[in-house]
């Protein structure tokens, strides 16, 4: 099976024959760094191996479509409910540059004690199954094929079961996972005696698959009421967490810490955000960071949350990241959607490559506030350390409340998660293992009695699954009803043409989002938008963001509902992509019939470098192919252009307007058609009318040959002009 | 911050060792606790290693759970089992997952308790 660009990455294809499915590779794959990489006219600094196929940016256009790929991976979350839906995102946020696709789990999942089976819905995530995780990874295999770049799979080997989850990663080709025991501990109030020995085993199995660790430190960024004072603490999180990992087998090159930026305006970020960043990579100078972005400050506004991003973005330039993670701009107001993870990858790459090469012109400061604030953070680390000590211990510690107290510390407020050795989820939990304890299988932690005459503990069963993949046991469905055959059912007709359906989330949700302007205050627009929304025809209309612009003069509001219809494509008119002759072609036609044409801008409109950029040849205008241009300027009157055109004996009128108030524009265009009738010259004349607002229906309605609008070259023009007149030939 | 005395005169790298020093110090004692530790989600990561299915893996460790046998370690059991019957261990484990065997679990290691 091979992807074709313009085909469907078929669901049904990717399910079939799923229990003989092997994975491509294990291990986590760093982008591959490229020295001064050309491109375009330019020579990039830090950048990585392009891709062979991708999406660039909007504005790539006007630099030969270059999409220059940072060296940093870059993470896209994942989180919708339903894997097979996702499987479309992954291959659209992959073509945008993703190659890190984290998956999160369902709500729940971490207090299941053991593993999950068949395909169930989740809820803010999908339940990390074997059948499920090998559905994405097949998927991921293919994609990886197209653009031409390893991606990595993602979930969490963090929870009560965490041992089984990283054996099933390794067994399945997953490429990194988040583990972490102080997660499970302060966040999931899970057993700290049991989540520390459980750690031990996932952590190997991790190692012995080359798979990359995310820690959770960055989860107390956002717990704690005042995110920027627990930066101490982090510190101290991942390094217990670290040295933990490499005291398990982990190569410290795959220990990545979960490193959050910890403020946003309107505070003064980079001056907190900085000097924490230029710590924590001093200390961890051998391990690998993770640069994941603030969300603890994160608000309904995509706008303010992008800026934000951005910010940090620039702390990951200054100082370094080998993962940036992305998080979506929406996720302040909803579960992550489709072209928001689209977005917030493209915010990264656009960030990156715009700040290229930045420290080989700028430094960070090596005296003054900058490296005495460092000092003050990491003084403060070990202080932290050594009462951890002083206490007893991390188990003590923990029962003292030492953590995500909002003091800055040595300061502390008293309240601190505190958690209790004996209490939690899965309490009791922990033997000892006996002298005689034996476990047959390789990638095992610890204490193992291998039998005498065995080289290694899994001779004792002939090889594990770890070294014979036929001996996995896969198992399929085990609900006759939640499942992913059961949704397909329903939902496979919205993969087609023939039921078109706006989408967010899952195939036919029908979610649409709606922004409006209210001149009323904040409560006002807040009614009124509902009730547009429900007018308009859209279901559960919700509002999901607004913004006070003047407390009495209007609101921002933005609304999401959905629509309670699809489309059959066989009832639109669907325009075609404008057909492009080759420029030979166009030169040949031009030289064996000269032609000439007259143009300018309609009315009273001054905005001239459209048309200059369709005419003029050193933008690649029709002047290039011969054809003789007559300008006549800015705001000339329809009497004027047609007089010029009668006058010069020209074959085409090309008129531009842009002003588009009170349909100006086409009332322009239908005036300057009606002139020529009157003249008696319509018939002769090819009328072209062009502009950013132009649409080509509704100008060819207005009595024009052709409109051309946003994103037309000249060659687009040439082309039409050419076929236009072998029409008039009586040749086509 | 007069705790940090102690500190003002230790250069950037002797910081950083101190504080890596002291991770170790902590983390030592909870790497020892791991290892000689086993725990439910281990053992049927085991069993999972050996070629059982999660289902087959969570029925095991809850018997070997009942038997008191969770230091022998499940897989160990398994094996065990079917070596005193002296057949294949896959099959054998199969069938320890119904139910079937489990005396002879408890007679094998029977004496060997502690």
């Amino acid at each position: 099976m091979k992807l074709v660009k313009n085909e469907k990455l078929h669901v049904e294809e990717i399910l079939k024959d799923l229990q003989h499915y092997a994975p491509k590779r294990r291990g986590w794959h760093w982008r591959e760094p490229v020295e001064n990489l050309k491109m375009g006219e330019f020579t990039y600094k830090e950048m990585s191996k392009p891709l062979a196929q991708s999406e660039s940016l909007p504005s790539a256009k006007y630099f030969g479509n270059i999409d220059p790929q940072p060296r940093p991976v870059i993470t896209t979350e994942i989180a919708s409910g339903r894997f097979e839906d996702d499987i479309r995102r992954m291959r659209m946020a992959v073509w945008h540059g993703a190659d890190h696709i984290m998956v999160i789990r369902t709500a729940g999942q971490s207090h299941y004690d053991g593993l999950i089976e068949g395909t169930p819905q989740g809820i803010g995530g999908i339940p990390i199954t074997r059948k499920q995780v090998r559905a994405q990874r097949k998927a991921l295999d293919l994609i990886e094929e197209e653009v031409g770049r390893e991606i990595n799979y993602h979930s969490y080997v963090s929870g009560v079961a965490g041992p089984e989850i990283a054996v099933m990663f390794a067994e399945e080709g997953v490429n990194g996972a988040h583990q972490d025991p102080q997660y499970n501990v302060l966040y999931r109030n899970i057993n700290m005696i049991r989540s520390f020995v459980d750690a031990g085993y996932a952590k190997s199995v991790m190692a012995f698959a080359d798979m990359a660790q995310i820690d959770g430190a960055h989860n107390a960024n956002a717990t704690a009421r005042e995110a920027y004072k627990v930066l101490p603490e982090l510190m101290v999180q991942h390094g217990l967490n670290s040295v933990f990992s490499v005291k398990s087998g982990m190569k410290k090159e795959n220990i990545c810490l979960s490193t959050v930026p910890p403020t946003a305006p309107p505070a003064p970020s980079l001056t907190l955000d900085l000097p924490y960043a230029v710590a924590l990579r001093e200390f961890f100078s051998e391990y690998r960071m993770r640069a994941q972005q603030n969300t603890k400050y994160m608000e309904s506004d995509t706008r303010e949350a992008t800026v934000t991003h951005v910010l940090n973005l620039l702390i990951s330039e200054l100082t370094g990241a080998d993962i940036q993670s992305t998080i979506t701009p929406d996720e302040g107001r909803n579960v992550p959607w489709n072209y928001n993870n689209i977005a917030a990858i493209s915010t990264a790459k656009q960030a990156f490559q715009g700040m290229d090469g930045l420290l080989s012109m700028v430094e960070l400061k090596k005296e003054g506030f900058l490296p005495e604030k460092v000092r003050e953070i990491k003084e403060r680390a070990v202080l932290f350390m050594e009462e951890i000590l002083e206490a007893g211990g991390y188990f003590k510690a923990v029962e003292d409340g030492f953590f995500v107290d909002s003091g800055y510390y040595p300061e502390r407020n008293g309240d601190g998660i505190v958690r209790k050795m004996d209490g939690g989820l899965a309490a009791d939990t922990v033997f000892e293992k006996e002298e005689d304890y034996f476990a047959p299988v390789s990638a095992f932690f610890g204490y193992n009695c291998v039998p005498e005459g065995l080289e290694k503990p899994s001779d004792a069963i002939g090889g594990d699954t770890l070294e014979i993949r036929e001996k996995i046991v896969y198992i399929d469905e085990l609900d006759p009803e939640d499942n992913v055959e059961k949704r397909l059912e329903e939902n496979r007709k919205y993969f087609t043409r023939e039921h078109i359906k706006p989408e967010v989330e899952w195939a036919g949700d029908g979610v649409i989002l709606q922004t409006m302007m209210l001149p009323v205050d904040e409560m006002t627009a807040e009614a009124a938008a509902v009730e547009i929304g429900k007018k308009m025809g859209l279901l559960d209309v919700e509002v999901v963001h607004k913004e006070v612009l003047q407390e009495a003069e209007g609101t921002l509001v933005e609304i999401k509902g959905r629509v309670p219809f699809s489309l059959n494509a066989k009832d639109l008119t669907i325009q075609k992509k404008p057909e492009i002759l080759s420029d030979e072609e166009i030169r040949k036609d031009i030289e064996a019939y000269p032609m000439k044409i007259v143009a300018g801008t309609l009315g009273n409109d001054e905005h001239s470098v459209g048309l200059r950029e369709i005419i003029d040849i050193k933008h690649g205008g029709i002047e290039k192919y011969g054809i003789e241009s007559i300008y006549l300027g800015t705001s000339v009157p329809v009497e004027k252009l047609v007089d010029a055109a009668i006058e010069s004996n020209a074959e085409a009128i090309l008129a531009s307007t842009i002003i588009s108030h009170d349909n100006i524009h086409y009332k322009n265009l239908k005036k300057l058609c009606d002139t020529a009738v009157e003249k008696g010259v319509r018939d002769k004349l090819i009328i072209l009318g062009g502009g950013t607002q132009i649409i080509q229906e509704l100008a060819v309605e207005s009595g024009l040959d052709m409109g051309f609008g946003r994103g037309t070259k000249g060659a687009h023009v040439a082309t039409f002009l050419v076929k236009k007149r072998r029409e008039m030939r009586g040749e086509a | 911050m007069e705790r940090r005395k102690h500190l003002e005169g230790l250069s950037d790298e002797e910081l950083k060792n101190r504080f890596f020093s002291l991770a170790e110090q902590i983390v030592d004692p909870m790497i020892e606790l791991s290892k000689k530790s086993t725990t439910p989600s281990v053992e049927r990561s085991v069993l999972l290693r050996m070629g059982f299915s999660s289902l087959e893996a969570m029925d095991l460790v809850n018997h070997v759970l009942d038997l008191g046998l969770m230091g022998k370690g499940a897989g160990n059991v398994v094996l065990k089992v079917s070596e005193r019957l002296e057949k294949d261990y896959l099959t054998v484990g199969r069938e320890m997952a119904e139910g079937k065997h489990l005396d002879i679990a408890k007679d094998v290691f029977k004496g060997d308790r502690r």
